[in-house]
């Protein structure tokens, strides 16, 4: 180059600026002011429905050839600031929400899958998710390989030709195993199919898997997102750098889609792609959508994610001290504990700290456990995680009640185990509960 | 070496533009010559058409294979040379190979026309031609959408969950 102009008008040397930090994001991105009232926080749009402003307007809206809002099952102004929070929070392109982290993972694979078509699934999932998976899907036509994905080779001894993706928790449900995303996001990529990551446990703030090779994730926001155990919801985050073309091999995203009058989704949205076809199709023809007033507490509740996170795992990493020196107990599955075989991993990829989820189990067995469950005073006795509550849990006859007795061993919620969602709450106040209710187990 | 990128997932990571510039062009540009514009309406380029034209741009359509026919209720014109109007900014809806002879083309009539703004779609780039162009005094993006940066920067994209990367405590206007 010899002549160099004159104001690099262009910029398209210059570096990008330096993004807003994640704590600003959680209260920010998303959510400026409402454009016509100037109302700072984020109203609920408790509404179904959207005037036009004409027929053509209506028209192009139906086919997808301007943005604006039809009706509340695809699009509410509402649902959107949260769909694209957790997009930034993600570091993602795009985000659609659904009912619950199940309806996200349904949009998910119904936009990527045909019947017929395969996916592996690390065996170390939420309970709920292998159900779906393995039973539920299978009456689809689409089967799901499950292997155990401490040795990240096993899912590329799964893979086989029919196979569009591969699914974890890299920090998993019900607690302690952190799998080597690095590796399994390699393999991925060699076979030229995305890799879905459920980042429920570990939330953005703990670990953001697009920044170790993932191409989508998918939240139960019902979780820490929300944070108060007061709203259902899940999410379906793009990466926006998975390459679909990969050979025609994603016929749903490059071919002619006959569910919209011939449009290809990839080449007309490109990088948000995936994004607008879950939800103008999946979405659309299957309707669990998010609430408005779902999507507000979600919202309320995220803003205050990155101070939570912090409480939560300071205090599990106590509470999991506290177990693993309490002569009752004969194991605790903690990352955060040097004892653990996931230490490493878990220093390598959540140094922020190991999530509030775990699992332990006492010398006395089962018996000794139900005590344990029924005698806690302040953990609460139910069937969620990610709550300010601290919670307690026997997965073996409640999360993972539908698997087998070797899927459930498998999963790390065998007949002894009792699982942990440590809260908010003073710490010293939850060790004397597990403290009494451990001599009562006795 | 940095070749064309013709990959919509893979935008090269040294290719930035700052959000106030991209909403200066969309706010100065008024009528827009579009290279490769498609009569076939679930094509990405009529897509585009379309929705410039409903945010109050004159959008015209050059495609040497529809010359003469209208497409959304503008004629088409064979070349940029044909077009009897005058036009602000040239949108190529052509592959990388195919740019360097579109903006060389947008040069030569820029001080006739009036063009200020080469703009290359999704996928498209060549550093050359761009290089060529900003020698010649035209502003030059490349591997963006007019459509999805009109979207991005006045919110509407937003509505469909699009990470915009704005933050902001002020309040938007919604059209400029």
């Amino acid at each position: 180059m010899t002549k160099k102009p004159k104001k690099k008008s262009a910029a398209a040397s210059k570096a990008a600026p330096r993004p807003p930090g994640i704590e600003t994001l959680a209260i920010h991105a998303g959510a400026r002011p409402d454009p016509v009232t100037g109302a700072r926080n984020t109203p609920i749009y408790q509404t179904t429905s959207y005037v036009f402003d004409s027929v053509d307007h209506a028209a192009d809206l139906f086919n997808l050839q301007t943005f604006g809002f039809i009706y509340s099952r695809l699009t509410n102004p509402t649902v959107s600031v949260l769909e694209e929070r957790i997009a930034a929070l993600e570091g993602g392109r795009a985000a659609v929400c659904a009912a619950s982290g199940h309806a996200a993972q349904f949009l998910a694979f119904f936009t990527l899958l045909e019947p017929g078509d395969e996916f592996v699934a690390s065996r170390n999932l939420y309970g709920g998710s292998i159900t779906q998976f393995g039973i539920s899907f299978k009456r689809l036509g689409w089967t799901c390989h499950f292997v155990d994905p401490n040795d990240p080779e096993n899912f590329r001894r799964a893979l086989t030709p029919k196979c569009k993706a591969i699914f974890i928790e890299v920090l998993a449900n019900p607690g302690g195993i952190v799998l080597d995303i690095e590796a399994i996001a390699a393999i991925a990529r060699e076979a030229g199919i995305p890799l879905i990551v459920d980042n429920t446990c570990a939330t953005p703030y703990l670990f953001r898997p697009f920044e170790w090779g993932a191409d989508l994730v998918i939240h139960s926001t019902t979780k820490f997102l929300s944070g108060h155990g007061t709203s259902m919801g899940g999410a379906l985050v793009e990466s926006g750098k998975f390459d679909w073309t990969q050979g025609g091999r994603f016929p749903t995203m490059t071919q002619p889609d006959p569910a919209y009058h011939g449009l290809t989704f990839y080449e007309t949205f490109g990088d948000f792609g995936f994004t607008m076809k879950a939800r103008a199709v999946a979405l659309r023809d299957f309707g669990p959508c998010m609430s408005p007033a779902n999507a507000f507490y979600t919202i309320t509740g995220i803003e205050t994610l990155p101070l939570r996170m912090d409480r939560h795992v300071a205090s599990a990493q106590k509470v999991a001290e506290y177990l693993e020196g309490h002569p009752a107990v004969a194991w605790v599955s903690y990352a955060g504990l040097r004892s653990s075989p996931y230490h490493a991993l878990a220093r390598k990829y959540l140094p922020k700290g190991a999530g509030s989820l775990f699992t332990f189990g006492l010398k006395g067995g089962w018996e000794a456990g139900v005590k344990l469950v029924e005698s806690v005073n302040l953990f609460s006795h139910l069937a969620n995680i990610g709550d300010t509550r601290s919670l307690i849990l026997h997965p073996a006859s409640t999360t993972h009640r539908q698997l087998t007795d070797e899927q459930r061993a498998a999963a790390g919620a065998g007949p002894d185990v009792v699982r942990l969602s440590v809260g908010l709450e003073t710490v010293d106040d939850l060790i004397a509960d597990l403290d009494q209710a451990l001599a009562a187990a006795d | 070496m940095a070749g064309p990128v013709n990959d919509a997932a893979h935008p090269p990571p040294s290719l930035h533009y700052d959000d106030a510039h991209l909403r200066r062009i969309l706010t100065g540009v008024r009528t827009i010559a579009m290279v490769g514009a498609s009569p076939n309406w679930v094509r990405p380029s009529n897509f585009a058409m379309k929705y410039l034209q409903g945010k109050g741009f004159r959008v015209i359509p050059v495609n040497p294979g529809h010359a003469g026919k209208p497409i959304l209720g503008e004629t088409t014109y064979g070349r940029l040379a044909d077009i009897p109007d005058r036009f602000d900014m040239v949108d190529v809806f052509r592959a990388s190979a195919e740019a360097g002879a579109i903006v060389d083309a947008a040069i030569g009539l820029a001080a006739a026309k009036g063009i200020k703004v080469v703009w290359m779609q999704i996928g498209v780039r060549d550093d050359a031609a761009a290089a060529r162009g900003e020698a010649a005094g035209l502003q030059v993006v490349m591997n963006r959408c007019p459509k999805i940066e009109y979207g991005r920067l006045f919110g509407e994209l937003s509505w469909s969950g699009v990470n915009s990367r704005i933050v902001s405590s002020k309040r938007p206007r919604l059209t400029p």
